[in-house]
C-alpha cells in the first residue's frame, strides 16, 4: 500500500502534528506512521530534512533538548507563522482532480486533531469540486459526442470523490472519537 | 480561498432577490426540520440545495414555494411576505408564478401527456382549446410531440419526467421548484431532464430551486447552498 500522504504535503502534515504540542523527531515519526503511513513508514531522513526546511522557513523553532538517559533529542515547536501556514493549507481546497482522498483524509484528521472545524475542510473542497464539475458540464453541453464522453469520464471521477467526501462528513463524529 | 456568505435579513430585504428566505424555523413534533435557514434566489438563477437526507432540503423548498408555512422566519417573493397572503392568494401564486417538478407520481395517469401539460392552464381558467394549443406548442418545443396522445403509463420514465418539466414551464412561471427531479432516472435520462430543464429555464429567465443529493445534477446549477441540520451554508469561491 502506498504512503497516503503525498510528499508535497509532508511538511504541512508535520506542522499539523506539531500543533498539538512540541515533539522531537522520533515522536513525530511515530505519530506520522500511526496515523498516515499505513504499510509504508516515513524515513527518519525525510522527517529531519523536512524539519530543517520548516526551521529555515520560520514555521518551526527549536524548543529545547531532551536528555532522557539516551542520546540528546532536539524538540521542535510550531511557530505562529507555522500555525497560520497550517490554517491556510486546511482552508484552501485542493485542485479538483480525481483520487484526492489521501490529501483530504490527512486534512480532515489534522483539522480534528487541532480542534478546527473539519466540516469546513470538506465544505470548501465540495465547493471547488462542484465548480470544476460545472465547468465540465458547460463544456459537455456545448460539445460534440467525443467532448461529452471525455467530460463524463472526468465528471464521474469527481463525483466519486464527492461521494467519499459526503460519507466522510457523515462520519466525522465517529472519526473524531477514534483519533481523539 | 472561500468566504462564507451568511444570509441575513439585510441581504433578503435587498431588491436583488426574486425569492428569499430568512431565519426559517420549522418543527415537526420533536424534530427541528429547519433551524435558522435562509437564502436568496435571483431571477433566472439555478440554485441547488444539497445536503444529507433529513437535513431539511425539501422542507426548505416547500417553505420557499408557499406549500408549508414556517413556524417563524420570513419568505419573500418579489418583496412580498408570503405569510401576509391568504391561502387563496398563495394557491394562485403557486398556479401562476411557480412551477413544480417532483421525483415520482406527478402526472395524472388517466390523462394524456398533452392533457397533463394543459392541466395547470385549465386550472388557471384558460379555455380547453387555447390550453391544448399552448400545451402542444410546449411539448413540440421540448421535442416531446410524439408522446402528446399517450398516457403516462405508456411512455418511459425519462419521457414522463420531461413531460412533467413541460407542465411545470407551460404557465411561464418565474420560479420552478424541482425536488430530486432525476432521482428515479438512470444517468442518461437524468442528464436529458436536467439539460432540458435548465436550458428552458435560462431562456425564459425563470429561476430554478433544485433539491438534489447528486453532484452531477447540482453541476447544472449556478451555485449550491448546503443544508445541514436545518441550517444553510453557502460558500462563495473566488471564481
Amino acid at each position: 500500500m502506498l504512503c497516503i500522504v503525498p510528499s508535497m504535503s509532508i511538511g504541512h502534515t508535520l506542522l499539523g502534528l506539531l500543533e498539538t504540542g512540541p515533539r522531537h523527531g522520533y515522536d513525530l515519526k511515530r505519530a506520522y506512521d500511526d496515523r498516515f503511513a499505513h504499510d509504508r513508514r516515513i524515513h527518519y531522513g525525510q522527517i529531519y530534512s523536512t524539519l530543517a526546511r520548516l526551521l529555515k522557513q520560520g514555521l518551526v523553532e527549536a524548543d529545547g533538548v531532551e536528555v532522557d538517559g539516551g542520546p540528546e533529542r532536539k524538540r521542535y515547536a510550531i511557530t505562529d507563522a507555522g500555525v497560520a501556514d497550517v490554517a491556510e493549507w486546511l482552508s484552501t481546497p485542493e485542485k479538483p482532480e480525481a483520487y484526492l482522498q489521501n490529501t483530504l483524509y490527512t486534512k480532515v484528521v489534522l483539522a480534528l486533531l487541532s480542534g478546527r472545524a473539519a466540516t469546513d475542510v470538506l465544505d470548501v473542497q465540495r465547493s471547488a469540486h462542484l465548480d470544476a464539475m460545472r465547468e465540465l458540464t458547460r463544456r459537455k453541453t456545448g460539445g460534440d459526442l467525443v467532448d461529452q464522453l471525455v467530460c463524463d469520464h472526468a465528471l464521474f471521477h469527481l463525483e466519486a470523490d464527492l461521494r467519499w467526501l459526503e460519507l466522510t462528513a457523515a462520519r466525522l463524529g465517529q472519526l473524531a472519537k477514534e483519533i481523539g | 480561498m472561500t468566504a462564507d456568505a451568511n444570509f441575513s435579513a439585510e441581504a433578503a430585504s435587498g431588491t436583488d432577490f426574486l425569492l428569499s428566505a430568512t431565519d426559517l424555523h420549522k418543527t415537526y413534533g420533536p424534530t427541528d426540520a429547519l433551524a435558522g435557514a435562509g437564502l436568496g434566489v435571483r431571477a433566472g438563477e439555478v440554485v441547488a440545495l444539497m445536503g444529507p437526507s433529513g437535513a431539511g432540503k425539501s422542507t426548505l423548498l416547500h417553505c420557499l414555494a408557499g406549500i408549508v408555512r414556517p413556524d417563524t422566519g420570513t419568505v419573500r417573493y418579489r418583496g412580498a411576505d408570503l405569510a401576509g397572503l391568504s391561502d387563496r392568494a398563495r394557491s394562485a401564486l403557486r398556479r401562476t408564478d411557480f412551477g413544480f417538478v417532483f421525483q415520482f407520481g406527478q402526472l395524472v395517469p388517466e390523462l394524456t401527456c398533452l392533457e397533463n401539460v394543459a392541466l395547470p392552464l385549465r386550472l388557471g381558467g384558460e379555455r380547453g382549446r387555447a390550453a391544448a394549443k399552448r400545451a402542444r406548442e410546449m411539448l413540440a418545443e421540448l421535442d416531446l410531440a410524439e408522446v402528446a396522445g399517450k398516457r403516462p403509463g405508456e411512455v418511459s420514465g425519462g419521457q414522463g419526467q420531461r413531460v412533467a418539466v413541460a407542465r411545470a414551464l407551460v404557465t411561464g412561471p418565474r420560479v420552478v421548484f424541482a425536488d430530486e427531479p432525476t432521482g428515479a432516472l438512470d444517468s442518461l435520462n437524468g442528464e436529458q431532464v436536467m439539460q432540458m430543464l435548465t436550458t428552458a429555464a435560462r431562456e425564459r429567465d425563470t429561476a430554478v430551486v433544485l433539491v438534489t443529493h447528486e453532484a452531477r445534477v447540482a453541476a447544472y446549477s449556478d451555485r449550491e447552498v448546503i443544508v445541514r441540520d436545518g441550517r444553510t451554508r453557502e460558500l462563495e469561491a473566488t471564481r
